[in-house]
């Protein structure tokens, strides 16, 4: 995966096999801890006891198809080359929270990539869920709720494709206006 | 998030929806599992929304499916249109997903070049 948004997504679509009806996705950046925290919160089956401890082996799934699930073990490799760390909190029947801590300005540590995207594509994909999203920069917040969406937008479901615009654009400009950081700051540099 | 612009989205969606009614929906689907994000599923499924927007396409229902065991073909596009056998994409890009919407969805024509199966 190239971009968190990517691992998001994807961390995500774990909560909607886990049948959640809600799914809260933070970002907090905090620059002067140098400190970067993405955390997937959901309502779903959450994950028993004796897999919890193994859920970030590669060779460990729930799925019956083959035995391999990369998700959070590709996360985890993410996070861990830029000095972060992946924890995984789960009680079976009320939801899992993943957790994932970058060192904001690591060399190493991945670009944020399109949260527009992804999230449109949580949203417009799975128009019966309850999504959150909220960005923090240094106290500075912005957030973006499916259920005031839905309050909005009447009988338009929100699998409406002018929907998935919406959102994009939404984010791409909210982010913009907290100063959410794409490249870690040593990028630029480079680029 | 900006209310005032989606306001503005209600209004116009609702005028369209009225039109629409009556037509029988095509399904896309489009794999976003582990393997279909790494492969680029994320930009292709927007390119397919984006592009149902501008042709105006009604009553197309998109939906996400999990891993489907060929990895190696994604990202997976299948197209089902009512009363048609499935026909499934193969290493999708956005640029090929347009082309998917504007000729099989709106004009019914399967692009042979970018299929990798076809339900016999």
């Amino acid at each position: 995966m190239l971009e968190l948004s990517m691992h998001i997504l994807d961390i995500a679509q774990n909560s909607l096999a886990a049948g959640s009806t809600r799914v809260e996705i933070r970002i907090w950046e905090n620059l002067p801890e140098d400190l970067l925290v993405i955390e997937v919160k959901d309502n779903g089956r959450g994950i028993p006891g004796e897999m919890l401890s193994r859920v970030m082996d590669p060779f460990v799934t729930s799925r019956t198809t083959r035995p391999v699930g990369l998700g959070l073990s590709l996360l985890k490799e993410a996070a861990e080359r830029c000095e972060g760390c992946l924890e995984v909190h789960s009680e079976e029947g009320r939801g899992t929270k993943v957790v994932a801590r970058f060192r904001l300005d690591h060399f190493d540590r991945a670009p944020l990539g399109d949260m527009g995207a992804t999230m449109g594509i949580l949203i417009s994909g799975n128009p019966e869920v309850d999504f959150l999203y909220e960005h923090q920069v240094d106290g500075q917040t912005y957030g973006l709720e499916t259920g005031e969406m839905r309050k909005i937008l009447g009988p338009i479901g929100l699998d409406d494709p002018s929907v998935l615009r919406f959102v994009q654009q939404d984010i791409q400009t909210g982010l913009k206006k907290i100063g959410a950081a794409t490249f870690p700051k040593i990028m630029e540099v480079l680029r | 998030m900006n209310v005032e612009e989606l306001k503005k989205i209600r209004e116009k969606v609702q005028k369209e929806m009225d039109l629409r009614s009556g037509e029988k929906a095509i399904k896309i689907v489009v794999g976003m599992g582990t393997c279909g994000i790494a492969a680029g599923a994320r930009p292709v499924m927007a390119a397919i929304k984006d592009e149902l927007a501008k042709q105006s396409a009604g009553n197309v229902t998109v939906i996400q499916s999990g891993c489907a065991g060929f990895c190696e073909q994604e990202p997976l596009v299948d197209v089902l249109r009512p009363g048609e056998k499935k026909v499934t994409y193969g290493k999708v890009t956005p640029e090929k997903a347009r082309k998917i919407v504007a000729e099989h969805i709106v004009g019914g024509r399967v692009l042979g070049e970018f299929v990798f199966a076809q339900e016999k």
